[in-house]
């Protein structure tokens, strides 16, 4: 039994490091009269567009009535592809708009919200659209699952600021 | 004073189909895509030249069928008529596609009394009681026309676009509430339920007050009655169809005019 301790311990950690997807999504501080932070939802896409994931959808949840739920349709792609057919809140994906700044998302395979993904090629989407300001979506294509460590970024001009999307194996 | 009303009269018949080819007659939501099912959309109507300015006449808004995703018929709130347009809003709490049709469908009658010219419109089965035996130079025609919009909240869907199968009718093959810059969109055109083929079907983008030329796209529905259009730019677009035949409800009525318009939101990519 003992002997076999070390043996497990190596386990551990090698369960541990099952395939995950870091991401880091800026959401840039902008210098205007009225600000609202923006609405932002993330997703994943297979080839022929349909959505694989939800990942996080960012809006208003804390006005009276589901009120918030009004402007989920400025996100116009995230709408199309999916919003459209979801009932909000969405369990474990959606939550109250983030200031400006660095937002880290950690999003593991075989674990909800990212759940099972054949592997294939896919692209990760990030849309923002923002109260009396405008609307960006911003694309990462990659590959599932990662080889090797995979670091892959795309940097907004607008609503998004630098995107990272980090895979591991 | 005979010649005078002949003249009149020749002029209103020479004048009438060019008017209603010049002007237009539309509605406008204030939004096509909702999301939350507390929203509201207030919509104008109106016939105009200009698209979308209300600069001519109010739409009547007593011929107003809104359909809901259910099927049912529901009511529009705060209607009101101006100088040149009418004005309504309506709640959308189901989720699916409205329909918003102004629906003109019946005979129109002009003859003279007594040496007065009078006009009657209304329903094939009101008329023998509604134009009195003495009447003298009747002239009866027949219209089916159709003005539509649409509004979906959540995914676009229900009931709400299943063909009344009378008259000039469109049934989307695409979704009108899924329509986006760049794509095909496809339609179909149906009269009494059957395929209209090798009709003219053209599409004009608002805002024409800002631009020199109409901008008018046309095409020709194929033999199931359907088109296509590719949206070149997002905005509104007035679609627009008609034609005419034979097949009326009293055989007093030598014609039927069929037409039918819709306004579709194209949305950016």
């Amino acid at each position: 039994m003992r002997r076999n301790l070390p043996f497990v311990l190596c386990l551990v950690p090698a369960l541990a490091r099952a395939a995950d997807m870091n991401l880091s999504v800026e959401i840039p501080a902008l210098k205007v009269a009225e600000y609202h932070r923006p609405y932002v939802a993330v997703w994943v896409e297979r080839e022929d567009h349909s959505v694989a994931a939800n990942l996080a959808v960012w809006y208003d949840t804390k006005k009276a009535d589901g009120e918030g739920t009004k402007w989920l349709k400025d996100m116009r792609q995230w709408w199309r592809r999916t919003g459209r057919d979801q009932n909000m809140p969405i369990d474990g994906v959606s939550g109250a708009t983030r200031p400006a700044g660095q937002h880290q998302l950690r999003f593991a395979d075989g674990k909800p919200p990212l759940g099972t993904l054949p592997p294939g090629h896919y692209e990760l989407v990030v849309e923002a659209a923002r109260e009396v300001g405008g609307r960006e979506a911003q694309r990462i294509p990659f590959d599932w699952p990662a080889t090797r460590p995979v670091h892959l970024s795309a940097k907004g001009s607008e609503e998004l600021g630098q995107i990272d999307l980090d895979l591991n194996p | 004073m005979k010649h005078v009303l002949a003249r009149a009269v020749l002029c209103a018949a020479l004048v009438l189909p060019v008017a209603a080819q010049a002007h237009k007659m539309w509605m406008v939501p204030s939004a096509t895509v909702i999301s939350g099912d507390d929203a509201w959309v207030t919509v104008d109507a109106a016939v105009s030249n200009d698209l979308y300015y209300p600069d001519h006449f109010p739409a009547p808004l007593d011929a107003l069928v809104i359909t809901a995703p259910d099927g049912s018929i529901v009511k529009p709130e705060n209607a009101a008529t101006g100088k040149y347009r009418s004005t309504f809003d309506l709640p959308v709490p189901q989720k699916g596609t409205y329909r918003l049709a102004i629906v003109n469908q019946g005979l129109f009658a002009n003859y003279e009394i007594d040496g007065q010219k009078k006009r009657w419109r209304g329903k094939p089965e009101d008329m023998k009681s509604a134009i009195p035996a003495g009447a003298k130079q009747v002239q009866v025609s027949e219209m089916a026309n159709r003005v539509e919009t649409f509004v979906t909240q959540g995914s676009p869907g229900g009931s709400a676009l299943k063909p009344t199968n009378k008259g000039l009718e469109l049934v989307p093959v695409t979704s009108p509430n899924d329509l986006v810059a760049g794509e095909k969109a496809t339609f179909q055109l149906l009269i009494d339920g059957k395929p209209a083929a090798n009709l003219k079907v053209v599409a004009i983008e608002g805002a024409t007050r800002y631009r020199n030329a109409q901008g008018e796209m046309d095409t020709s529905t194929d033999k199931d009655g359907k088109f296509s259009f590719t949206w070149p730019n997002a905005g509104m677009y007035w679609v627009n169809a008609s034609t005419e035949d034979t097949k009326t409800s009293v055989k007093e009525a030598k014609q039927r005019r069929l037409a039918y318009t819709a306004t579709l939101e194209v949305l950016p990519q």
